[in-house]
This record gives structure tokens, C-alpha cells and sequence, in this order.
């Protein structure tokens, strides 16, 4: 379990994370989704030990970040921001290093190194030079190496960014498999990475967690009103400007002619469906529909009001 | 302690599967082995004194080149992140990284013990007390520098900027000795007792002095102890 309480850290004057809390359990993946600056890694660096934090506190299976350091970085595996890796090592080298600074050596570590090599699939690499090895290759090498002493807590940075589609789904599908039994936190900054992955979304905007739920929820929560594109022939100009007149519901918007065809924009709130009434109004005024799509808020809509400034804070 | 070895080993790893260990030795060899055997068999005097004058100089280039890398290159490609979230002490990795690069340097000193061989065979009452010693002096110098060069690696993530601060600060303690003349009587003496030649020709004369030893081990420590604390105040920058 992860549990931050008003967390803070500053760079100089420069405030990179302002006061957030939020708590992860056991078994969860999350995703940490926020624009390239956010503050997305500062917090993740802040929670492995890497960083201390300005103010507020990190608590990792009840365990104090400050005080426990290395205790809670032994149930922790990381997985950096650019994947860093020994390039000039053997694969099964840099396994050993990092596993010998775990304790873990002899029978213990070739156990652990046919684990990682087959949950990631490293079978052809494992005796070659990680220079040597392809990106979609040493990700997985980067992977392996934060997860060679099974810890219960995966810290996973940025896991996809730079892969091609297949590699991709590949490491999605793994990260799903492993969040069946380790809590799982990973960072994305586009919201497709994650939103098939990961169980609950959390996103950051200039240091503040400016929303916190299941996808299902964040929709529930900040889907706004519905647009409703229309195109008409054959309407009187003022049945379209004063149409709230007759249908409270409907709210008009702009309006554009060309050829004779009207484009016309209404809007409606979320909830509400006014369409068979919008049809009933237009057949009694003599109006031709020849397109009507309404435009929901999508979770990328959504995303992009709440990374943008002004967003909505909740 | 295992960490450390740990540690240690990685480096060692490093050095020897890239070019960088074998480039290294074979300079430092050929290098000191051109200075030493142009003069050797001119002077007629048997003792490894034209070795123990030129591998100082050679040193000051050597070293800072030798440990450049050690820190720099983990924070220039981001494994220092990896490094320090594992269960690691700081002290641990510096004292890793520190007998890593070391090590290099007493292989390439072991090197040099071939002309202490030719010596043998030509020579005539060798004294070698004299040339233990003068081997135990390089070899704590070797550690001094090294130790400057992992506090300069420390400092920055680049490899050159290293470099040149290693080169300086090496240059610095070097060739303080041959500043006394300038300097004020009242502080000659401290600034003699900084220089790391006048305590390198202390131990080289055959004069194992408790002030030396305390000189190289307390300027080992200092140093080891600036890389500890830079790398410490980074995490909460």
C-alpha cells in the first residue's frame, strides 16, 4: 500500500508538486496520467527515495520514506523515466549486480533470473551485450531488472513511451498479468497507454491531482453538456436563433449557410436527450434534417480540459 | 561490506569489457617503461629511481583520465537513479567505485614490476627496502589522486569537465611542494604538509613516518567523505 499525504517538493522557487494525497491498495493498478512537466516523475522519484520530498509524507506498506528508506526500497521496483541501463554489461551481469545489492545470489538468483526471463521473454538476450540488444529489447530488460527481486510494489515510469504498437501491447499485457498480484503505479503522459491497463486514473496538472477515479467515473464527473451537430435545409432563420423559446432544453449556438444548407450547432446538458422533440419542433417548422450527431465529451476531452489552463479542480 | 564488493565488481566489469582497462594499461606500461629504460642503462645505478620520478607525472594525467568516468557516467546516463533506489548506502557505492579505480592503478603499478626484474638481473646490491617503499609511496599517492578523481566525477555528468577538475586539483597538491619559495615563511610549513610530494620522497627515501601515512590516509578519507556528502545533498536539491 502507498499512502502520500500532502506532499510537496520545490526546485529552487519552483514549485514541481503542491500539496497532494492520494493512497493506493494492494492488487491496484493505477495510472498516473498528466502533461510532460506535471510532476508525474518528481512524485515517482519522490516515493522510490530517489528525491526527498519539501513537505508532507510517503508512506509505503507503513513504513515512513524518510525514516525507512532502504527498508521500503527492498518491496519497491523501479523502472526509470528513459530506461536506464549499464549498456557496456552482459544482460544476466546487470541482473546479478542488481540482485546481489538485494541479497539475492547462488540458487536464489538463477530461480530469480528464469522468473524475469520468462515473464519478459528475454530468452535470446540473456548472454548478449545490452548495447546489442534492440529498445523493445532492453525495456524489457529494464522491466525484468525492477522486478528480479519480486517485489510487491511496481513503480513503472513511462513503460511504453518510445515502443512501437506491438511492443506496446506486449508490455501492457505483462503489466496487466503482473497487477494481478502487485500494486502497480505507472506513469503515461497519453491517455490510450494506460486507460486500457490500468484500473484507476489519477491525473496530475502543475503539481495537483486535478482528478481521481475509474475511467467510468471521471466521465460520470466531468463529462459537460452535449453538442449537437446538425445540418438543416429549408429552415426560417429566427424557428433556429429562438429555438430555446419552444425547447427549454436545447440552447442554440452558431449557425453557418452555404448552399442553401444550414450547419447549425445546439447544445444540451449530460443526461438529457431532447432528439424526438428536436425532430417533432423541426418537422412542425418545415425543416430538413439531413445530419444530427451529438458530440460527447470523451475521456481524452476530458484529459485535455483538466491539463489545460483553467482547468477544472475538484 | 558485500555491497561494496558488489559494487566493486560491476565496475571492474565495466572497465574490462570495454576497451577502456586495456587501453589504459598498456600507455601507463609503455609510457613509464620508455622513461624508465632511456636513462636506466645510461646511468648504471642500481635502483628504480627514474621509475619512481616519472610514474608521479604520469599519474597526473592517468588518474583524473581513470576515474572520470566513474561517477559522471551514472549520472550522465541516468543509472544513478537506478543506483540510489536501491537498498545501497552512499558510502557503499563511493567506496566501490573508489577501490574499482584503484585497482587499475596498482594493476598498472604491478606492471612496472618488470623492470624491478631487469633490475634484479643486472644490478648490483639492490636495496630493496628502498624500492618497497618507493612502491608503497605510488601506491598511496595512486590512492590520493584516485580519490580526488572520484570527488571531481562526483561534481559533475560530464566526463570532461571531470577531467580537467581531477587534472587541476591533482595539479594543485602536486606542485605545491615546488611553490615553498613563494610563499611566506609562517605558512611554509602547512603548505609542505599538504604538498603530496614532499611525503611521497619521504616514503620513497626508505622512511616509513606515522605523518605521512596520516597525511595520504586523512586526504583519502577528506576526499572519499566531499563525494559522500555531494551526492548526498543532490536527493534533496
Amino acid at each position: 500500500m502507498i499512502k502520500v499525504t500532502d506532499l510537496s517538493k520545490n526546485y529552487g522557487p519552483v514549485e514541481a508538486v503542491k500539496s497532494i494525497s492520494f493512497d493506493i491498495q494492494d492488487g491496484e493498478i493505477v495510472g498516473f496520467l498528466g502533461a510532460n512537466g506535471a510532476g508525474k516523475t518528481t512524485t515517482l522519484k519522490m516515493i522510490t527515495g530517489y528525491l526527498v520530498p519539501t513537505e508532507g509524507k510517503i508512506e509505503v506498506n507503513d513504513l515512513n520514506i524518510i525514516d525507512d528508506t532502504h527498508e521500503i526500497q527492498k518491496q519497491i521496483g523501479y523502472l526509470p523515466e528513459l530506461n536506464p541501463l549499464y549498456t557496456e554489461m552482459r544482460v544476466y551481469e546487470y541482473f546479478e549486480f542488481l540482485a546481489g545489492i538485494r541479497n539475492i545470489t547462488g540458487r536464489e538468483f538463477k530461480n530469480a533470473l528464469a522468473r524475469v526471463v520468462e515473464q519478459c521473454g528475454l530468452n535470446g538476450v540473456i548472454h548478449k551485450n545490452i548495447s546489442e540488444c534492440s529498445k523493445g529489447y532492453k525495456q524489457r530488460i529494464g522491466l525484468a531488472a525492477a522486478m528480479i527481486h519480486d517485489p510487491k510494489i511496481l513503480i513503472l515510469d513511462e513503460p511504453v513511451t518510445g515502443l512501437d504498437p506491438n511492443q506496446i501491447v506486449e508490455i501492457r499485457g505483462l503489466i496487466k498479468k503482473l497487477g494481478k498480484e502487485k500494486l502497480v503505479f505507472m506513469s503515461s503522459h497519453i491517455l490510450q497507454e494506460i486507460q486500457a491497463t490500468v484500473d484507476r486514473i489519477m491525473i496530475i496538472h502543475q503539481g495537483e491531482i486535478v482528478a481521481n477515479g475509474t475511467s467510468d467515473e471521471l466521465m460520470s464527473n466531468f463529462m459537460g453538456n452535449v453538442l449537437l451537430n446538425m445540418e438543416i435545409k429549408g429552415a426560417a432563420i429566427e424557428t433556429i436563433e429562438h429555438i430555446q423559446a419552444k425547447l427549454p432544453n436545447i440552447k442554440f449556438i452558431s449557425m453557418e449557410e452555404s448552399d442553401g444548407v444550414q450547419q447549425v450547432q445546439f447544445e444540451y446538458g449530460k443526461g438529457q436527450d431532447p432528439r424526438e422533440e428536436l425532430f417533432r419542433y423541426a418537422v412542425d417548422n418545415n425543416w430538413a434534417i439531413l445530419k444530427m450527431t451529438p458530440h460527447t465529451t470523451n475521456l481524452e476531452d476530458i484529459f485535455r480540459d483538466l491539463t489545460t489552463d483553467g482547468g477544472i479542480n475538484v | 561490506m558485500f555491497n561494496i564488493r558488489m559494487v566493486f565488481r560491476r565496475e571492474m566489469l565495466g572497465f574490462f569489457n570495454s576497451p577502456m582497462a586495456y587501453i589504459f594499461l598498456v600507455i601507463f606500461a609503455v609510457v613509464n617503461g620508455y622513461f624508465f629504460t632511456n636513462t636506466f642503462f645510461l646511468f648504471g645505478q642500481s635502483d628504480l629511481r627514474t621509475l619512481f620520478d616519472i610514474v608521479p607525472l604520469v599519474y597526473l594525467f592517468f588518474i583524473p583520465a581513470v576515474s572520470m568516468g566513474l561517477i559522471a557516467r551514472e549520472n550522465n546516463i541516468g543509472t544513478m537513479e537506478i543506483i540510489s533506489t536501491l537498498p545501497l548506502n552512499t558510502y557503499e557505492f563511493v567506496l566501490g567505485k573508489f577501490l574499482a579505480g584503484f585497482s587499475l592503478i596498482l594493476l598498472g603499478l604491478t606492471a612496472t614490476s618488470i623492470h624491478f626484474f631487469t633490475l634484479m638481473a643486472v644490478g648490483t646490491n639492490v636495496d630493496i627496502g628502498a624500492i618497497f617503499t618507493g612502491y608503497l609511496g605510488l601506491a598511496l599517492m595512486g590512492a590520493t589522486f584516485t580519490a580526488i578523481g572520484v570527488y571531481a566525477s562526483s561534481v559533475t555528468e560530464n566526463q570532461v569537465v571531470a577531467f580537467i577538475i581531477g587534472v587541476f586539483v591533482v595539479l594543485v597538491f602536486y606542485m605545491l611542494d615546488k611553490t615553498l619559495i613563494f610563499v611566506p615563511h609562517s605558512v611554509a610549513g602547512l603548505v609542505q604538509f599538504l604538498a603530496v610530494d614532499y611525503h611521497l620522497s619521504n616514503i620513497s627515501r626508505g622512511v616509513i613516518d606515522s605523518r605521512n601515512l596520516v597525511y595520504f590516509f586523512s586526504m583519502i578519507g577528506f576526499f572519499i567523505f566531499m563525494t559522500i556528502q555531494t551526492l548526498e545533498v543532490r536527493r534533496w536539491k
